[in-house]
């Protein structure tokens, strides 16, 4: 646990990519397999459920800490987030021991989950009598999964790949999975032996075993003009242009008579969809497809805002499924009886897609429909028709691509060419401090609009929107001063101030919503740029937004 | 024990600064004023425009080096003078040399008003010293429960091993800290034997002060010194360089090549200014008192009554208050954490903006706003 936590604070303090590639793999080359069987759990994003409530730890700390409640949420206030918090409040060890980390994991994680409050609360303090500050921060972490580390995937898979000698490839499609091992059953934690299958030799081909899905392709973002496509991409014949889907990416795989459905984050989601389950069993054992999970109502998606309001539900009953259903929107195949086909390229891919589903006519799974064009200005205007059509643009896939692995380019490229978020100019009337490495800076604001047109002299700023990025630390800076300047009241850790501040917001999605004030929710809001140029009176108006809801859109109350 | 008397209080905030109405003084005024005491000579507590200052001996060379020519009369740490019935002494604050506290007493009334103070050893001043008083007017920079610091020799340790394993691969560590007092500090404690050690113009003319003070320093040399000597980078592998934070990310850094960074700050507690002042090294390092130690000081002078000044005046005024001890606060203009933040980094745009060097003008221009550095 000791040098977990020494690992975690010398990545945290590393910027160079080198630099963390050399301690990992320093790391690995002197941990015991069980131990690093965990570490690589961990630092792969692998997140036990959170085992203990943020309440029980509070009142744990300020027990031992010996602080009264008001203390502690000024402390917590000041650092902006729980675990450093209780780190810097408790008092020294009384003893150091040094438990090695699978049986920290083991022994005192594990078995703190589904444990009345009292027992978790003598359990932390037992476990904080005997660590350091370090141990304390990252073992508070892990207990509520929050844990975030700044290396990504691809440098723990070359650490492995350093330390073992077996190609980064083959690792990261070993990993693929790892991280939900957790989950999967309670008996198969990462143990020694997992760790020591990450890293084997390269034995019988690359066959995935159980329901190991594929590493994701993913695309990368289009952001030139229309006019630069004939250049840099050649003729639309050259690519498979398809409509670009808002849902929930997925995997679907069905072997030894079993189906496993994956997101792109590799959670396990097969039991939230009972539909894919059912279609899955209608395909002959090795096939995996790759797609799009979407609610699909009367031949057409649904809002993303219905398939979210369903995953957030825990029971799945008959009128849920009615209201909601799922299908697979099908865009590739990976495997088909039981051989790896990500090197036939996508073209080809496709054809077999088409020859299976025609086939097999699994219920609930289609194929993505293609997007024909002679050229990229007809292909442009088909792609105005996106928003109205509930899709967020198109795909570009390089018809003679491989399947790659993550964000790689090397066998062929994927685009996604998205259309303009929608935008609005708004008022910023409330400021709270950011977490983390923004702690004691305002980095969260809301955004209101006017509910009265200019001139009426009873308008009011409606709030509609928070949002916390899409500024630069220069710009977050200035405004900071502003907000610090114009506060007119505080709440707790935030501010009111007085208008002065307009901004223009993007966001991907709006739907009417009674929940909120303004009857309008909006999703995934970002700053775009500060109108320093706009005066407040100038800013938008309720009725710009409403404007901007599609008709139908009204479906979704999120 | 002398009776306490609300409607006739030793010191009371003005609009100039905490003043004595029997003895017709201030004591850090931020305005100007006919008399001054000055418990040390950073900006925000020592300014110009007095008519006429009392301060410590042991601080009268950096208090002259930072306000230049002014009327300025000096007591030995517990002399006393009397000024207008009130009786006037000085006593030892830890925080940086020539730092005091201001005991003044009427009729058998004591107040000591802390200035800023600390009551961890430090080698470069003499040691806090609790004095007796019925109010004592407390600053409460760090004052919440996170802020403990570890033991000066651990600190040290993690300085010289930064040093140490930087020298060894021919890397300058530059180690950012506020010019007057901490840079003093981290020169008396770093292990001088691991490599040459070099100042920024900001820094030199203080270290120099502090030795004709009789504060003994290891030998240092000035960055300029060598650049004007046309030294190449290699000339400065291994040293270490002391700079004020002012000089992060300005040009002047270009001349050592390959560097590592740190920052000494008691900020660097905490994650989040550490990744903001994007620095390899957050050194926990502060020349005020933290949680225990200024609970423990206030204890030690058996105060009844308690003035809190800049920092979390809000917080321990009310710990304070449910711990039996009559608080309140004071607003002064001292540095304040809270609004010091915007402001400090209105100051660190400023300086990355503008080119730096070492020459005298600029120094002085790095040694100006609030203390504990530039720190967020
Ligand atoms: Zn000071
Ligand atoms: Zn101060």
């Amino acid at each position: 646990m000791k040098q977990f936590a020494a690992l975690y604070a010398e990545l945290d303090t590393l910027t160079a990519s080198n630099a963390k590639l050399a301690a990992l793999t320093s790391y690995f080359a002197a941990t015991p397999a069980a131990d690093a069987a965990w570490a690589v759990y961990f630092l792969a994003g692998g997140k036990p459920r959170q085992v203990v409530p943020a309440k029980v730890l509070r009142q744990a700390a300020q027990a031992a800490a010996g602080l009264p409640e008001w203390l502690f949420d000024e402390c917590y206030d000041a650092v902006g987030d729980l675990a450093e918090t209780i780190s810097l409040v408790l008092p020294p060890a009384s003893s150091t021991v040094d438990i090695p980390l699978a049986q920290w994991v083991a022994d005192t994680l594990l078995p703190l989950r589904g444990e009345p409050p009292e027992v978790q609360h003598a359990a932390l303090s037992r476990m904080w009598q005997q660590q350091n500050r370090l141990e304390r921060f990252v073992g508070i972490k892990l207990i509520t999964g929050s844990l975030r580390v700044g290396v990504s995937r691809l440098l723990v898979t070359r650490a492995l790949a350093a330390v073992s000698g077996i190609d980064a490839k083959l690792v990261a499609q070993r990993l693929v999975g790892y991280t939900a091992q957790a989950v999967v059953a309670g008996k198969a934690l990462p143990d020694a032996a997992a760790y020591l299958a990450l890293i084997a030799p390269a034995g019988n081909g690359g066959v995935q075993r159980g329901g190991q899905p594929y590493p994701f392709f993913l695309a990368h973002p289009w952001q030139q003009d229309v006019a630069a496509m004939a250049a840099q991409l050649g003729s639309p014949a050259q690519w498979q242009v398809e409509w670009k889907w808002d849902g929930i990416r997925a995997q679907l795989v069905k072997r030894a008579g079993d189906v496993w459905v994956w997101s792109r984050g590799e959670d396990l989601v097969t039991e939230r969809f009972p539909e894919l389950q059912a279609a899955g069993a209608t395909l002959p054992d090795g096939t995996v497809l790759d797609g799009e999970i979407l609610v699909w109502l009367d031949g057409q998606v649904a809002p993303f805002a219905l398939l979210q309001q369903r995953i957030g539900r825990k029971n799945l009953g008959a009128k849920v499924l009615a209201a909601a259903p799922v299908i697979l929107l099908a865009y590739d195949i990976l495997e088909w009886q039981g051989v790896d086909q990500r090197t036939l390229p996508q073209h080809a891919r496709r054809a077999l897609l088409e020859q299976v589903l025609a086939d097999y006519h699994p219920p609930g799974i289609q194929r993505s429909p293609l997007v024909a064009g002679d050229d990229w200005a007809q292909l442009a205007t088909l792609h105005t028709s996106s928003r109205a059509r509930g899709v967020e643009g198109m795909m570009l896939k390089a018809r003679d691509a491989a399947y790659g692995i993550g964000r790689t380019k090397d066998v062929g490229t994927w685009w996604k060419w998205k259309i303009d978020p929608y935008s609005i100019d708004a008022v910023l009337i409330y400021a709270q401090a950011g977490h983390g490495r923004r702690a004691s800076l305002y980095t969260d604001y809301t955004f209101a609009v006017w509910d009265k047109p200019q001139g009426d002299a009873t308008r009011a700023l409606v709030p509609f929107a928070k949002a916390y990025s899409g500024l630069t630390d220069e710009e977050i800076r200035k405004v900071d001063a502003i907000v610090r300047r114009t506060t007119v009241e505080k709440f707790g850790p935030v501010r009111s101030v007085t208008p002065t501040l307009v901004f223009e917001l993007g966001f991907e999605g709006i739907a009417a919503s009674s929940r909120h004030k303004s009857g309008i929710a909006v999703r995934f809001p970002r700053m775009l740029r500060w109108r320093q140029d706009k005066p407040v009176a100038e800013a938008d108006t309720l009725a710009d937004l409403q404007m901007l809801l599609q008709p139908g859109s009204t479906a979704a109350n999120a | 024990m002398p009776i306490q008397s609300p409607d006739n209080p030793l010191i009371i905030a003005r609009p100039e600064g905490l003043y004595c109405p029997a003895g017709d003084f201030y004591i850090d005024p931020w305005r100007p004023v006919a008399r001054a005491i000055i418990t040390h000579a950073h900006s925000d507590h020592a300014r110009v425009g007095h008519g006429h200052y009392l301060a410590t001996q042991a601080g009268e060379q950096v208090l002259r080096h930072r306000l230049g020519d002014i009327a300025l009369q000096t007591l030995r740490y517990g002399e006393a003078v009397s000024h207008n019935g009130v009786r006037i002494s000085l006593h030892p604050a830890g925080h940086v040399l020539g730092s005091a506290q201001v005991r003044i007493e009427v009729a058998g009334e004591v107040w000591v008003a802390s200035g800023d103070y600390k009551v961890e050893p430090d080698p470069t001043c003499a040691a806090f010293e609790p004095v007796r008083c019925d109010t004592f007017i407390t600053e409460s920079t760090f004052g919440l429960p996170i802020y403990r610091w570890q033991h000066s020799d651990a600190l040290f340790a993690e300085i010289n091993q930064w040093w140490r394993a930087n020298a060894a691969q021919g890397r300058v560590s530059v180690l950012f800290c506020y010019a007057f007092g901490k840079a003093q500090r981290i020169l008396r404690g770093v292990d001088a034997s691991i490599g040459p050690i070099l100042t920024h113009g900001a820094v030199a003319p203080l270290n120099d002060a502090y030795r004709a003070s009789g504060v003994a320093l290891p030998a240092t040399r000035r960055v300029a010194e060598l650049a004007a000597r046309g030294e190449n980078k290699a000339a400065y592998a291994g040293a270490l360089v002391l700079a004020p934070p002012s000089a992060a990310g300005s040009t002047w850094m270009r001349r050592f090549g390959d560097y590592s960074d740190a920052f000494a700050s008691g900020w660097m507690l905490l994650r989040g200014a550490r990744r903001r002042r994007g620095v390899e090294r957050g050194f926990v390092m502060s020349d005020h008192a933290d949680w225990p130690g200024l609970l423990w000081a206030i204890e030690q002078t058996g105060a009844q009554q308690v003035y809190v000044t800049h920092g979390q005046t809000g917080v321990l005024t009310r710990w304070l208050g449910e711990h039996g001890i009559a608080a309140h606060t004071f607003h002064t203009q001292y540095g304040d954490e809270d609004e010091g933040v915007g402001q400090q980094q209105d100051e660190a745009t400023q300086a990355a903006a503008a080119p730096m060097d070492d020459a005298a003008d600029s120094a002085h221009r790095a040694e100006q706003g609030p203390e504990e550095g530039a720190a967020p």
